[in-house]
C-alpha cells in the first residue's frame, strides 16, 4: 500500500505529517512511503533525510493526491487539495468537523475516507494516537517559554550582590494537558504557579506539578464523562470572575487554555481583568484559534495594550518536534488500523468509528456518544463504594459488634482459666501464668520489628527456638544404653545445629544491610 | 560441682530477658546486630545453667554432641546462599519440631513422670501428648515446606475433596489415642503414642502439601510459631520456665508474623492455612482484559532508561531465582550516578519468605533507604517514569483493585500501572502463583522484556554503557 504526505500549503502551517523517523516505521508496517519535495523544509527534515529513511521525493501534490491509498497530513485540507484526491483515499489529518461542515459535504461527495486526528475519542485504548494531547502538551511548554520572553525578566527569585529579584507568578487556567505542561515549564523555571481549573479532580494533578490549585467557594464539578470541561453555572461564573480580579492585580504571566469541543473558546479573561494588571505583565492565549479566552485576544497576533500588557495569540509549533510526535501518533493509528497487510476500516472500532467522519460518502459526524470515558473507572468505584453516611452507619455497628464480641470472648477466656484453676495443681496455674504473659511479651515484640527485618527476624526466632535443647540437657543420663540418653542427645545434637546455623545465618544476613 | 536451684532459676530469668531484648533489637536495622548478640549471649546462659544444675548427667555425650552439631550448623550457615534462605529456615524448623519429639518420648520413658499421681500425672502426661503431636507435625510440614521451596516437591497445591474433613477424623482419632494412652499402667502407652505421632507427622504432610507456592511465606512462619508452640509444650512437661516463656515468644511471634503476612494479601488466616479455597473473590464475570501485550527489546529498554529521571523497581521471586540482585544493583548503581532517582519498591509478600527481597538486596550491598515499602512509594507512582517488574507478578495486579472477581480482590498491590512507563521482565507469559492473568500486562503503557532476568539487566547494562 501505498502512504504519501503532500507539502502543507498553509503559510502558518511549519509542521509535515512524517519525519524520517516515522517514514521509517511506516515502511516497518509494509507501506510504501511518497513524499512531496520540501514537505519538510519548515519542520527542519530535508529531502535528503526522508530519501535516506527509504521515502520516494514526489514532485507535486496531485501526484500524491492521485497515486497513494493513505494521505497523511496536519491541517485540514483546503477545496482545492481535495478537488485533487481520488475516490476511496483514506486521508489522516486535522479536520474540525464541528466547524468545517461544507469541507465534510465535500469530501463525502469525493468519497475520501477521511479520519479527524482531533475527533479520536479520548479513551485509554486511544492515548496514543491523541494528537491533542501530544500537541497541546508542546503548546502548554512553548506557552511559558514565550511568555517569559516577552515577559523579559527572571521568573525566578534571586538573592544576589545587585539585590533581591523577587520571583514572577504565573496563573494558569485550565489544567487540561496543555495547562500541566505549562504548570511544569513554569515551575521548573522557578516562577510561582497558581493554577485554576472547574473540575476539582484535577487538583491533585495540579499540586503533583507544583502549582497551588485555586478554587471558588460554589459546589459545582465541571467535569464531563468525554473527559472535556461543561460551561458552567452563571453564580459560578461570578464567583470566577471575582477570583480572576484579585489574580489580575497580582500575577506577573496569564497562560490561558480553556477550550470547548466544538464551540468558541469561553471568555474568562474579560477587559476589566486586562486593565487591572500591572504594565509589563504578559497574557498567553492558547485558545486564541478557537476566538480566545481572553477579550482582547487577536489570533495570530502578538500585540500591547495601552496599559502595557502584553497579548499573545500566536505561538510557534517546535515544528521538528511536534511532527515527530504527530506522526508517531499517525502511526499508532495505521498500527491500529491493520497495517499495510490487513489494512482495514473497521467500523465497529469504538476509535476508527468516532474519528472517520466521512465513510463510502456518508458523513458520519456528529459519532455516537462514547460509552466509556477515562473517568468511568472512577465512576465505577464511587458506586461499589459507600457513601460517607453509610459509612458512619456500618462503623458503629461494627465497634457495637467487636464490644459485644470482645465481652463474650473474655467472658469465655475467665471461665476456662477459673476451670484450670479449679483443677490443675498449682504448679501448673504458675506455669502456665508465665506462659500467658510471655505470649503477650512476644506479641507485643514483633508488632515493631520492620518489615525488611522479617527475614533476619525468622532466623533468629528460629535460633532461639533451639532452646528446646534445654529439654535435652535434663534429660540425658550417664548410661548409653539408656533410651533416654539416646533420644536425649540426638534431641540434643539438632537443636543445637538449629542454635548455632539459626544465629550465624542470622549475623551474616544483618551485616549485609547497610545504609 | 552443681550451682544451687535458686541461682539457676536467676539465670534462667537472665536468659528470659536477653531473648526478649534479643527480638525488640529487631525492629531496626541500627540495634538488630546488638539483637542477635544479646540471643547468642541468652543461650550461652541457658545452657551452662542447665549443664551445671541439679541431676544433669551424660555431660561428655553432652559436650559431644553439642561440638557436633556447631561444626553442622557453621557449615550449613556458612554455605548457604541468600536465595536459598528460605530453604534454609524451613529444615531448621524442622529440627526444633524432632528435638521436641524425642524430648517428649524422653519424658515419657523418664521413671520421674511415672512417680507422679492425680491430676499431676494426667496433665503431664497430656503435655507429653501435646508436645510430641506439635513437634511431629512441625517436623515433617517443615520437611515438606522446604521439599517445597527447594523445588523437590511440586509446588502447586496438593489437594482433594474432603481433606478437611479427614483432617478432622485424624484428629479425633489422635484425641482418642490420647485417653487410651493417658489411662495406660507404666510405659504401657508407649504403642498409642506411636501411632499417634505417626498420624501427626502425616497431618504435617498434607498440610503443607495443600499450600501452594505463593503463601509459602505464611507457611513458614507459621512453622515458626509451631516451633515455639513445641518448645513451650516441652516447657511444661520439663516443668521448665525459660523453655516456656522462650517457646511462648517465638510461637506468638511467628503467628503474629503469619497474620501480617496473610494481611497484606487481604486472605483470611485460616483459609491460608486450611487451603480452603484460595479466593475471597466475590465471583460473576471476570472481566475482560483489552488491549495487547506488546514486547520490547533490551536496546529499547535501555533507552528508556536513559530518558528517565525516576525509576522504581519492583523485585519478586523471579530476582531471587535467576539470581540477578547482583546485576540490577551494578545497573541502580550506574543509573544513580547519572542523576536519576532509582529506588526499589518491597511487597510485603514479594519472595517466599517474609523480607526475602530486603535479604536480598542487602545481599547486594544494596543501602536500606533506597528499599521502600508497597505504602512508602505508592504516592510516587504518578511521578515514576518508568517502573521495571523484575519476576514478579501478582504484587502488581490491578485486577486486585478493579476486578471484584478476581481471587485476589482487595490485596494491597504496588501500583505499577500509574507511572509513565512500566516494563515487565519475565521469562514467559504465564500466570502468577494465584493463577491470575495480569491486565497490567495488556496496558497501554506497559512493555514486556522476555527473558531470564539476569541475562537481561546484564544485556540492558552493556547498551546502558554503549
Amino acid at each position: 500500500m501505498k502512504v504519501g504526505i503532500p507539502l502543507e500549503i498553509s503559510q502558518n502551517e511549519l509542521r509535515v505529517a512524517a519525519t524520517p523517523k516515522t517514514v521509517k516505521r511506516l515502511q516497518k508496517q509494509g507501506f510504501e512511503v511518497y513524499i512531496q519535495h520540501n514537505a519538510g523544509v519548515k519542520a527542519n527534515f530535508s529531502d535528503k533525510e526522508f530519501e535516506e529513511a527509504g521515502a520516494k521525493i514526489v514532485a507535486t501534490a496531485a501526484d500524491i493526491y492521485g497515486n497513494s491509498d493513505i494521505v497523511l497530513k496536519v491541517k485540514e485540507p483546503t477545496m482545492e487539495e481535495v478537488d485533487m484526491m481520488r475516490e476511496g483515499l483514506v486521508m489522516l489529518s486535522y479536520l474540525w468537523p464541528a466547524q468545517n461542515q461544507p469541507l465534510l459535504q465535500k469530501l463525502a461527495d469525493k468519497k475520501v475516507n477521511a479520519v479527524a486526528m482531533d475527533a479520536i475519542p479520548r479513551i485509554s485504548r486511544a492515548q496514543k494516537m491523541d494528537v491533542l494531547s501530544s500537541m497541546a502538551n508542546i503548546a502548554g511548554y512553548r506557552a511559558v517559554i514565550e511568555g517569559s520572553f516577552h515577559f523579559g525578566r527572571f521568573l525566578n527569585g534571586q538573592i544576589t550582590a545587585a539585590g533581591k529579584v523577587e520571583p514572577a507568578k504565573v496563573l494558569v487556567i485550565g489544567a487540561g494537558v496543555a495547562g500541566l505542561a505549562s504548570i511544569g515549564a513554569a515551575n521548573s523555571l522557578g516562577a510561582i504557579v497558581r493554577a485554576f481549573d472547574t473540575r476539582k479532580e484535577v487538583a491533585e494533578q495540579i499540586e503533583s506539578m507544583g502549582a497551588t490549585f485555586l478554587t471558588v467557594e460554589i459546589e459545582e464539578d465541571g467535569a464531563t464523562s468525554s473527559g472535556y470541561s461543561k460551561e458552567m453555572s452563571k453564580e459560578f461564573i461570578e464567583a470566577e470572575m471575582k477570583l480572576f480580579l484579585e489574580q489580575a492585580k497580582e500575577v506577573d504571566i496569564v497562560i490561558t487554555t480553556a477550550q470547548i469541543p466544538g464551540r468558541p473558546a469561553p471568555k474568562l479573561w474579560m477587559d476589566y481583568h486586562v486593565a487591572a494588571m500591572k504594565p509589563g505583565s504578559v497574557i498567553v492565549d492558547l485558545a486564541a484559534s478557537t476566538g480566545g479566552n481572553c477579550a482582547h485576544t487577536r489570533n495570530g497576533e502578538v500585540y500591547t495594550t495601552d496599559n502595557g500588557v502584553t497579548i499573545v495569540g500566536k505561538l510557534s509549533q517546535l515544528p521538528s518536534q511536534a511532527s515527530q510526535l504527530y506522526g508517531n501518533n499517525l502511526c499508532h493509528l495505521l498500527d491500529d488500523m491493520g497495517k499495510a497487510e490487513k489494512f482495514k476500516i473497521d467500523m465497529e472500532d469504538a476509535v476508527v468509528s468516532r474519528a472517520m467522519v466521512t465513510h463510502n460518502g456518508k458523513i458520519n459526524w456528529p459519532p455516537a456518544p462514547l460509552p466509556v470515558s477515562p473517568t468511568a473507572g472512577g465512576g465505577a468505584k464511587k458506586v461499589a463504594a459507600p457513601t460517607a453516611e453509610e459509612v458512619k452507619i456500618s462503623d458503629a455497628e461494627k465497634s457495637k459488634k467487636a464490644a459485644t464480641t470482645t465481652v463474650i470472648s473474655l467472658a469465655v477466656v475467665g471461665g476456662l482459666l477459673l476451670l484450670v484453676g479449679a483443677f490443675a495443681p498449682p504448679e501448673f496455674i504458675q506455669h502456665f501464668t508465665v506462659f500467658v504473659l510471655a505470649v503477650f511479651v512476644g506479641w507485643q515484640l514483633i508488632t515493631n520489628v520492620a518489615h525488611s527485618l522479617h527475614t533476619p527476624l525468622m532466623a533468629v526466632t528460629n535460633a532461639i527456638s533451639g532452646i528446646i535443647v534445654v529439654g535435652g540437657l535434663l534429660q540425658t543420663k550417664n548410661e548409653l544404653s539408656n533410651p533416654m540418653t539416646i533420644l536425649a542427645v540426638i534431641a540434643i545434637l539438632v537443636a543445637s545445629i538449629n542454635i548455632v546455623g539459626g544465629f550465624v545465618v542470622t549475623h551474616r544476613m544483618l551485616k549485609m544491610f547497610k545504609k | 560441682m552443681f550451682i544451687a536451684k535458686e541461682i539457676q532459676m536467676a539465670a534462667y530469668l537472665f536468659a528470659s530477658i536477653l531473648f526478649i531484648l534479643s527480638l525488640g533489637g529487631l525492629s531496626s536495622q541500627e540495634s538488630a546486630k546488638r539483637g542477635v548478640l544479646f540471643g547468642i549471649v541468652g543461650m550461652i546462659v541457658a545452657i551452662i545453667a542447665t549443664v551445671l544444675g541439679e541431676g544433669v548427667a551424660g555431660q561428655v555425650y553432652i559436650i559431644v554432641a553439642i561440638a557436633i552439631a556447631s561444626v553442622i550448623g557453621l557449615m550449613l550457615a556458612r554455605k548457604v546462599e541468600m536465595t536459598a534462605m528460605p530453604q534454609l529456615v524451613a529444615i531448621l524448623h524442622s529440627f526444633v519440631g524432632l528435638a521436641a519429639v524425642l524430648v517428649g518420648f524422653g519424658s515419657y520413658l523418664d521413671p520421674h513422670t511415672h512417680s507422679l499421681t492425680g491430676a499431676a500425672h494426667t496433665i503431664h502426661l497430656v503435655e507429653v501428648f501435646v508436645g510430641i503431636f506439635i513437634g511431629a507435625i512441625t517436623f515433617t510440614g517443615s520437611i515438606i515446606a522446604w521439599g517445597k521451596l527447594d523445588g523437590k516437591v511440586p509446588s502447586k497445591p496438593w489437594s482433594f475433596k474432603g481433606l478437611q474433613t479427614m483432617n478432622l477424623v485424624l484428629l479425633i482419632i489422635c484425641t482418642i489415642l490420647g485417653v487410651l494412652y493417658s489411662k495406660a499402667e507404666g510405659t504401657s502407652g508407649m504403642l498409642y503414642l506411636g501411632i499417634m505421632t505417626a498420624i501427626a507427622s502425616f497431618i504435617g504432610v498434607v498440610l503443607v502439601m495443600a499450600i501452594g507456592g505463593g503463601d509459602m511465606p505464611v507457611v513458614v512462619s507459621m512453622l515458626n510459631s509451631y516451633s515455639g508452640w513445641a518448645a513451650a509444650a516441652a516447657g511444661f512437661m520439663l516443668g521448665n520456665d525459660l523453655l516456656i516463656v522462650t517457646g511462648a515468644l517465638v510461637g506468638s511471634s511467628g503467628a503474629i508474623l503469619s497474620m501480617h503476612m496473610c494481611h497484606a494479601m487481604n486472605r483470611s488466616f485460616f483459609s491460608v492455612i486450611f487451603a480452603s479455597g484460595s479466593g475471597n473473590g466475590s465471583g460473576g464475570e471476570k472481566k475482560a482484559i483489552e488491549g495487547e501485550v506488546t514486547a520490547l527489546n533490551h536496546e529499547e529498554v535501555a533507552a528508556l532508561l536513559k530518558d528517565a529521571r525516576s525509576v522504581v523497581i519492583v523485585p519478586g521471586y523471579g530476582m531471587a531465582v535467576a539470581k540477578a540482585q547482583y546485576p540490577i544493583y551494578d545497573m541502580v548503581q550506574f543509573l544513580r550516578k547519572a542523576g536519576k532517582n532509582v529506588r526499589f519498591a518491597i511487597h510485603p509478600v514479594a519472595g517466599r519468605l517474609p523480607g526475602h527481597m530486603n535479604v536480598l538486596l542487602a545481599e547486594a550491598n544494596v543501602p536500606y533507604d533506597i528499599v521502600l515499602e508497597m505504602d512508602e512509594i505508592n504516592e510516587d507512582m504518578p511521578e515514576t517514569d518508568v517502573v521495571m517488574v523484575i519476576g514478579a507478578n501478582d504484587v502488581v495486579n490491578p485486577s486486585a483493585q478493579d476486578d471484584p472477581a478476581s481471587s485476589i480482590y482487595g490485596m494491597p498491590v504496588i501500583e505499577a500501572w500509574k507511572a509513565e512507563k512500566v516494563i515487565i521482565m519475565k521469562r514467559s507469559m504465564s500466570a502468577g502463583y494465584s493463577g491470575e492473568d495480569n491486565p497490567l500486562f495488556y496496558k497501554p503503557n506497559s512493555e514486556m522484556l522476555y527473558g531470564d532476568a539476569k541475562d537481561s539487566v546484564e544485556k540492558i547494562m552493556g547498551f546502558l554503557k554503549a
